[in-house]
């Protein structure tokens, strides 16, 4: 598969289906897991990790599910090409900043992704639209049983999967998901949610859009601990912590409408005026403007838009995927100038 | 505005961090930004655990850690402590000692209560240092720790394989 082909793909945890995915974009599940028998890659020589590299390319092969997958090394990438797979979530940064012994395993419709010899030999990923994560359980249990046939896993039966990190330890397995919460930050509910979020022990953490810039009323809300549960344990606990956040959302969208429907309708309707007229356009401006639409969908306010279309847009319009459309380099101001034509593009239905 | 972290470059990035409860607003250029949010996601605490730990280790032990290191990879425990990463699977039985209170510390718990590989399910449940499926160490007191748990789970076979194991490298 080439780079190029994801340009015009959309990554099944995009289309905006599958339960409660007014509120919850994506499901994610990841699993860490390493080689018994071969020191973790950091401590790794050039020679261990290409030895790794094939071996498990080797053992990926064999997966029924992974059937069609492409398989890059990221040494053959260039750093735009790196870069873009990062944008669409598939792995890492660290993964694309040191490219050497490294790969990068990508399944059809970008469900599965598998990074070699990141900080762990292997970091196995299943992502879904929606409130998920049981369904992605299963696709990454079935996988993960698979390769333990092939693959000698580092695991004590005290303490379950060994990793280089030992947060990671046990189960060696974060959920997560990415919420769109905006009413409950426009009604100021939103560091109480989080705050007891915190002390539940799990994590929330902005989205991060442009490489890193927070925002657009996204939070990602993951497990921490991953010794002591077992990973059904866990998983319920998200979706139980996860549906009280979205009763609690939908109460605040509702008392929003209820108090003041002209100032939201105006609000939503002026952003969605921007976004179709605009000619030059940061993605900072651009992801805020998106939350907005999306809310605009969800209460019915906007009707000729569908969430696919502004959940695609959140990845076409960062650097890597604006260069690689445009077929060169871009610097920052002719970026904001690409990244307004892809919005209009998007967005207007083209008279002609 | 500048970076709250490096105070060079321009602030783009506003985040909330909950620490103990207390909320507090950081600024951040991209690069600080992204350290960060690798931090926060893999060493969540981590370095303050670690440092916990030496405060509580007593002085003569301390000159003893030093010195420890793992029989596979070779990293130091002084090592680890700084950077709060692993080497390789053998560190969990070199450092056994040590992870047993960290790992309960991080996570609440040190038993393991999830899955096992395929091939795990089928045999005898090997206790912390008995498992032959890691990396392979010719530490003495591992290998001894590894003949008394082979012993304790009745695999007589491979106690006797280390038993001759420990043998040689007594004698050489
Ligand atoms: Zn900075
Ligand atoms: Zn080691």
């Amino acid at each position: 598969m080439k780079i190029e082909e994801f340009l015009t793909h959309t990554s099944e945890w995009l289309k905006g289906t599958g339960p409660s995915a007014n509120i919850v974009m994506s499901s994610r599940i990841r699993l860490a897991r390493n080689l018994a028998k071969a020191p973790f890659p950091s401590r790794s020589t050039k020679k261990d990790l290409e030895t790794t590299l094939t071996q498990v390319e080797k053992a990926l092969g064999h997966i029924p599910f992974l059937k069609g997958a492409a398989f890059f090394r990221m040494n053959e990438l260039d750093q735009v090409d790196r870069q873009l797979l990062v944008e669409r979530h598939l792995m890492s940064h660290e993964h694309a900043s040191n490219p050497d012994g490294k790969g990068l395993l990508v399944s059809v419709e970008e469900i599965v992704s598998i990074m070699i010899n990141e900080e762990d030999h292997l970091r196995i990923q299943v992502m879904l639209s929606g409130l998920n994560l049981t369904k992605s359980w299963d696709i990454i249990n079935t996988i993960d049983d698979t390769l333990s046939k092939e693959i000698d896993f580092a695991f004590l039966e005290d303490w379950g999967y060994l990793t280089s990190c030992p947060t990671n330890t046990g189960t060696a397995m974060r959920g997560s998901v990415m919420m769109h919460l905006p009413a409950l930050v426009m009604t100021k509910q939103i560091n109480k949610v989080l705050a007891a979020i915190s002390k539940l022990s799990f994590a929330s953490r902005g989205f991060y859009g442009e490489g890193t810039q927070a925002s657009g009323n996204f939070y990602q809300i993951s497990n921490q601990v991953s010794l002591g549960h077992s990973e059904l344990d866990i998983i319920q606990n998200i979706n139980g912590l996860i549906r009280q956040v979205i009763e609690q959302e939908e109460q605040a969208r509702q008392a929003l409408l209820l108090q003041n429907r002209p100032m939201l309708e105006d609000k939503i309707c002026r952003c969605w005026g921007l976004l179709k007229t605009a000619r030059i356009i940061s993605s900072q401006e651009a992801i805020e403007l998106f939350s907005m639409v999306r809310l605009g969908i969800d209460t019915g306010i906007l009707k000729d838009v569908s969430h696919k279309a502004v959940n695609e847009l959140f990845i076409m319009i960062q650097p890597a995927h604006l260069q690689k459309i445009e077929a060169k380099k871009l610097n920052a101001f002719e970026r904001d100038t690409k990244r307004a034509a892809v919005i209009r593009q998007k967005l207007v239905p083209r008279l002609d | 505005m500048q970076c709250d972290i490096c105070g060079k470059k321009k602030a783009t990035v506003h985040l909330t961090e909950i620490v103990d409860e207390q909320m507090s607003e950081m600024h951040l250029c991209e690069e600080c930004a992204r350290q960060k949010s690798v931090q926060m996601e893999q060493q969540f605490g981590l370095a303050d655990l670690l440092a916990g730990l030496s405060q509580a280790a007593p002085t003569t032990k301390e000159t003893k850690e030093g010195a420890l290191k793992c029989a596979g990879c070779g990293l130091n425990y002084e090592d680890f402590r700084k950077f709060g990463r692993l080497g390789c699977s053998q560190c969990y039985v070199s450092f056994s000692e040590h992870l047993a209170g960290l790992l309960r510390k991080i996570h609440g718990s040190n038993r393991h209560l999830g899955k096992a590989p395929y091939a795990f399910k089928a045999q005898v449940p090997a206790a912390v240092g008995t498992s032959a499926a890691l990396l392979p160490s010719d530490n003495l007191e591992d290998l001894k720790k590894q003949l008394h748990g082979a012993i304790a789970a009745e695999d007589f076979e491979k106690a006797a394989t280390l038993r001759d194991k420990i043998r040689a490298l007594e004698n050489s």
